[in-house]
């Protein structure tokens, strides 16, 4: 348990996808004009990364990894698959995005029409990628494990958007230097946020923290 | 995004374009300089910053980089331009990043046979190659709609302006962080004997952001068109 919230706040916060590895930028420059878009695409991201990483963590670990197909068999065990992954996380990005954007189109019209092209684009969002990537990467122990660090950085990218977008509501009141106004002063807040956020490094929560965060 | 191509008559699967237009004729030699400036892939189209950012820290990586990008781009957009009028509207998403992954899969493996420690410390960025906004955009906004010449030039052009950021900001963060160019020292001795220190705030991730940031105030004061409005 413990270390599920230790991964999950680690996710979030320590190992932000925005601020420390600048995944998901172009989506997260483009609709962040306003906080109301800027949730909507939020909740989309957190909710195909919450679940393509333990898809794809499951995908690795049977098929692809080194020595995955071994419960076929033990004379598949030589198989390496691995130069397979690229392809196969991003198809099955890509067709969960398309699920995602069916639902949405359905039950949230408004918000369909107000994401527009940044649904579909969700799937070249690099944070989707980049968190199975991450996922491959960190070996972890199970698929639980996999979907808490999906479901983090999920949220951690939706805390970072709806962040800026807030900021960029109220930027426009600003008088900002011409030609810095718009892309240029966001790229220096974001950087300014990102110094923030790095004053979480080296946090690792205790059980006896948590709980006394809790409360 | 500004030069699109008139649609020919004939929809056709040619690679050149056969004697109608010269195969550096004003427009496609604007399709290769735009990108650099006025319509550049990473300051104005805001396209692709993804990666571009985290890999900055040194020269190598991000020259490595750019290369990758450009032979990724130059082939996928010359490949969908060839498909087309084949592919489905429906479904050309998953085609485009199907055609994009194959692409980066052979850039992958290339450098893993041939450039191992750059792979290494590229990690997971080759692979992002494949979400980078850049390439997907452009498969999106030029090559659906364009020829295969035309398509490859717009590829070359995009991936170059992608690559010569990646490559001015690696130059300071690299110069400024740690007082190297390519690994080899630049900064004399004699002055760090006179107290200069590198500034070790650069190699942390931040600074690439208001690095990009002020390269955008410089480029935007001198290019006054791209202003945008508030």
């Amino acid at each position: 348990m413990e270390s599920y919230i230790n991964l999950f706040v680690k996710s979030i916060f320590i190992e932000n996808m925005i601020f420390a590895y600048f995944l998901g930028m172009c989506s997260y420059l483009a609709v962040s004009k306003t906080v109301k878009t800027a949730v909507g695409l939020g909740f989309a991201v957190i909710f195909v990364l919450s679940i393509t990483v333990p898809i794809n963590f499951l995908l690795d670990t049977y098929l692809l990894k080194p020595a995955a197909l071994t419960w076929l068999g033990s004379e598949y065990a030589s198989i390496d698959l691995s130069f397979l992954s690229f392809i196969m996380f991003i198809a099955v990005i890509a067709s969960m995005v398309q699920l995602v954007e069916m639902i949405v189109e359905k039950f949230a019209p408004a918000l369909y029409g107000a994401l527009g092209i940044f649904l579909p684009l969700i799937a070249v969002n690099c944070a989707i990628l980049g968190g199975s990537l991450f996922m491959q990467q960190k070996d972890f122990g199970g698929v639980l494990e996999s979907g808490v660090y999906g479901f983090g950085s999920g949220i951690g990218w939706f805390l970072a958007i709806i962040a800026i977008a807030a900021i960029r509501e109220k930027i426009t009141y600003s008088n900002v230097p011409a030609p810095l106004r718009g892309l240029g002063i966001t790229f220096i807040i974001t950087g300014l946020m990102a110094i923030g956020f790095m004053s979480f490094m080296g946090i690792k929560l205790r059980s006896h923290l948590w709980i006394i965060l809790l409360f | 995004m500004k030069q699109k191509h008139t649609p020919s008559q004939k929809p056709s699967l040619f690679f050149v374009n056969k004697g109608k237009e010269a195969l550096f004729s004003k427009k496609n030699r604007a399709l290769l300089s735009d990108p650099m400036d006025d319509n550049n892939p990473i300051t104005v189209q805001v396209l692709g910053i993804c990666s571009a950012l985290a890999i900055t820290v040194q020269l190598k990586p991000a020259i490595v980089m750019s290369i990758s990008v450009v032979v990724v781009m130059a082939a996928s957009n010359v490949i969908i331009s060839l498909l087309r009028n084949l592919i489905p509207n429906r479904i050309r998403i998953i085609v485009q990043l199907v055609v994009v992954a194959a692409m980066v899969v052979l850039v992958d493996q290339v450098l893993k046979a041939y450039a191992y420690d750059v792979y290494k410390e590229l990690s997971i960025f080759i692979g992002l190659i494949i979400t980078n906004c850049i390439v997907m955009g452009r498969l999106e906004a030029f090559a659906l709609a364009n020829r295969p010449w035309p398509s490859f030039l717009d590829g070359i052009g995009n991936a170059a302006g992608y690559g010569f950021i990646l490559i001015v900001v690696a130059f300071f963060r690299e110069l400024l962080g740690s007082g190297k160019l390519f690994g080899y020292q630049v900064i004399p001795d004699a002055l760090y004997e006179m107290g200069y220190e590198n500034n070790g705030l650069m190699l942390l991730s931040p600074m690439a952001l208001i690095t990009v940031g002020i390269f955008i105030w410089i480029q935007r004061s001198r290019n006054r068109k791209l202003i945008e409005k508030n």
